[in-house]
């Protein structure tokens, strides 16, 4: 059994801008801490007649790191964020239709899966395509001597035992989607995911004054 | 995805304006767009905008054995990804005509030139020497992208520092940034490349051409050049043909853009070489432009976490007990063969030595070391009596065998029907 202090857990600083692209149909930038991704998202355009899907649209993300070629982390982390989206979109309202998401590494500092998902959110948001619920992206990382801290930095990470990220929905702060490494208990793992539970609603918070900040100025 | 072609009343607009000396964002003909240089977290990492065009370039080094032809000499390696986001004609993975012309000019412009010096980055001659990375991903394409991209590059290699690197005789050691100082490159001068756009067969100019202006137009013309009025690469595409003036015209205009640009250059270096020492922080974070209404930023924040034991006690003791699964223990037939569960019954009549080792079953030892046993006299006699592979030699009928083994049967009585049968005959 684990005790959690309070006093331990927290948020780096986040901020986001929207709109930053000219040329993506949404685009959006998320920075936690020192970890900052950028997302553009162009859709609902022509999709190739080898992929598309006659009753919904179909969603293709891309991560670009920042160094050398993408590999296969990459590609796990893409299937991660195309499962997210995927429940969160109404993906039937665009038929045979495609939507592409790029993600930009720029910085990485931790948390990285997190980020990601927390812009793609933005971008898609910024595109104005329909989604069911919104998604946020929370990571936890179990420290060597029993405590959860979340949004770990990348040294915090080295240190860590088990590392966890969950998407949570906005709607009942149910988790959408969970990537964990590392070994944990059972009892651990229920702690992490009521405590990303408790720190999604400072980050739909966040969005909410994004977006009433965004559209305070009627033109 | 397809990019939405240009449409002929807009081509026709364009260029009716550019005849008259105009420009769809009000620039002169000589102008450039505004230039934004921002630098990263970590040394190596550059930002450029160039009016809407966005890249972002990274440097990094590793150590790896030198080329043969040249053992006392760095490698530099250039990449310029045009990302899908640049814009939605770019697709991932393809090289495109246009990566390619861009990959090319880059290296030409930077490699070639023997701007950085290479001789500077062996560490052992003949097997050790640093290999200078560059990565430019484009963010947002508006035209020109290779001015961006070269801006980005020589300003991320002015900006990055490798680790430094300490020889005792015969021990190399490399230290790590936080043993000492990480060392910057050795840079001679800064080549930057210069776009000049043609229209209606050379009698109109542009530089920096947006990217409605690059669609119509007939050529351009890329010069590379640094602040000492060298030209470092020329390249003309597009197949317009040039006056000589034209070009000396244009080689002219380039020295004062360059000369220009690579004040901004050393300006944002020394800035954030200022800030570093101040021990402010720097990065994409901090450049996040707080006064617009696009971009919000909050502080660091503590997460409520007082019922969060109890919630967690909660869910795992209202949970249900998982099913019970009944899982067939690993067993080691032979070795380096493991095998869980029974496999299914062959039933091809095909008798194989590795059938019948791979089919046997049995969870104790002493049943397992008689199917062994059995096994081994089954081979051996496999190994005396030959069995070929044609089909006309005999036919062999086949007994529909019980797929469920008792666990008594032991060895792959699997084809026991078959195979006795078969070996009854050759007998």
């Amino acid at each position: 059994m684990m005790e959690v202090s309070a006093s331990s857990v927290s948020l780096r600083e986040f901020g986001c801008e929207q709109t930053l692209l000219s040329r993506p149909d949404g685009s959006a930038s998320f920075v936690q801490g020192d970890t900052s991704v950028m997302a553009g998202v162009y859709g609902p355009a022509e999709v190739k007649v080898s992929k598309e899907i006659y009753d919904r649209a179909t969603l293709e993300v891309l991560i670009q790191p920042k160094v050398g070629l993408p590999g296969v982390r990459e590609r796990s982390q893409e299937q991660c964020v195309r499962e997210t989206c995927e429940a969160a979109l109404l993906l039937s309202l665009h038929p045979r239709s495609s939507l592409t998401l790029i993600l930009q590494v720029l910085h990485d500092d931790g948390s990285l899966l997190g980020c990601c998902l927390n812009a793609a959110c933005m971008a898609l948001m910024d595109a104005g395509l329909s989604m069911s619920c919104l998604f946020c992206g929370v990571s936890c990382a179990i420290t060597a001597d029993g405590r959860i801290i979340t949004d770990p930095t990348a040294a915090q990470e080295k240190e860590s035992r088990a590392l966890m990220t969950f998407a949570i929905d906005s709607t009942e702060r149910r988790v959408i989607m969970s990537s964990t490494k590392g070994s944990f208990s059972v009892h651990e793992l229920q702690q992490c995911i009521a405590v990303s539970q408790k720190a999604s609603e400072k980050i739909f918070h966040f969005y909410r004054d994004s977006v009433r900040r965004r559209y305070s100025k009627n033109l | 995805m397809k990019d939405t072609p240009l449409s002929n009343c807009e081509r026709d607009f364009l260029i009716k304006a550019i005849e008259e000396k105009k420009r769809l964002d009000g620039r002169q003909t000589y102008d450039y767009r505004k230039i934004k240089i921002t630098f990263g977290t970590d040394y190596g990492c550059c930002f450029v905008d160039l009016g809407q065009t966005r890249v972002v370039a990274q440097v990094s080094c590793e150590l790896v054995a030198p080329k043969e032809s040249r053992p006392s000499e760095g490698i530099m390696f250039f990449n310029i990804e045009l990302s899908p986001m640049a814009s939605p004609a770019f697709e991932q993975g393809r090289q495109s005509e246009l990566s390619v012309k861009l990959n090319r000019q880059l290296e030409r412009c930077l490699r070639n030139s023997k701007c950085i010096d290479t001789e500077s980055l062996c560490v052992v001659s003949g097997e050790k020497v640093w290999q200078v990375r560059v990565d430019v991903h484009t963010l947002n394409n508006d035209g020109n992208l290779m001015d961006a991209a070269s801006i980005a590059a020589i300003a991320a290699l002015s900006h990055f520092r490798r680790p430094d690197v300490g020889i005792q005789g015969e021990e190399v050691t490399v230290f790590s940034p936080e043993e000492r100082d990480p060392i910057p490159l050795s840079i001679y001068h800064m080549p930057i490349s210069i776009s000049f756009a043609f229209f209606q067969q050379g009698t109109f100019l542009l530089v920096d051409p947006c990217e409605r202006e690059e669609r119509v137009m007939d050529g351009l013309l890329m010069i590379a050049m640094n602040k000492h009025r060298e030209i470092c690469s020329i390249q003309s595409s597009g197949g317009i043909m040039l006056l000589k003036e034209q070009v000396m015209r244009c080689s002219k205009i380039a020295s004062v853009k360059v000369s220009e640009i690579t004040e901004l250059i050393n300006k944002a270096l020394f800035n954030d070489r200022t800030a570093r020492k101040a021990g402010r922080k720097c990065g994409f974070a901090e450049s996040l432009p707080q006064e617009r209404i696009t971009a919000l930023k909050t502080d660091q924040s503590e997460v409520e976490m007082t019922d969060v034991s109890e919630r967690a006690s909660d869910i795992i003791q209202k949970a249900e007990a998982p099913p019970p699964i009944r899982a067939a223990s690993p067993v080691l037939p032979a070795p380096g063969v493991g095998q869980v569960g029974h496999g299914l019954q062959n039933t091809w009549g095909l008798e194989e030595d590795e059938e019948q080792e791979e089919e046997s079953s049995g969870e104790e030892e002493e049943i397992k070391m008689e199917e062994e046993q059995r096994e081994k006299d089954k081979t051996t006699e496999a190994a005396v009596v030959e069995i070929s592979d044609s089909e006309e030699e005999e036919v062999v009928i086949l007994y529909p065998e019980t797929t469920k083994k008792p666990k008594n049967a032991g060895s792959s009585s699997d084809q026991k029907g078959a195979a006795a049968s078969k070996k009854r005959q050759k007998k």
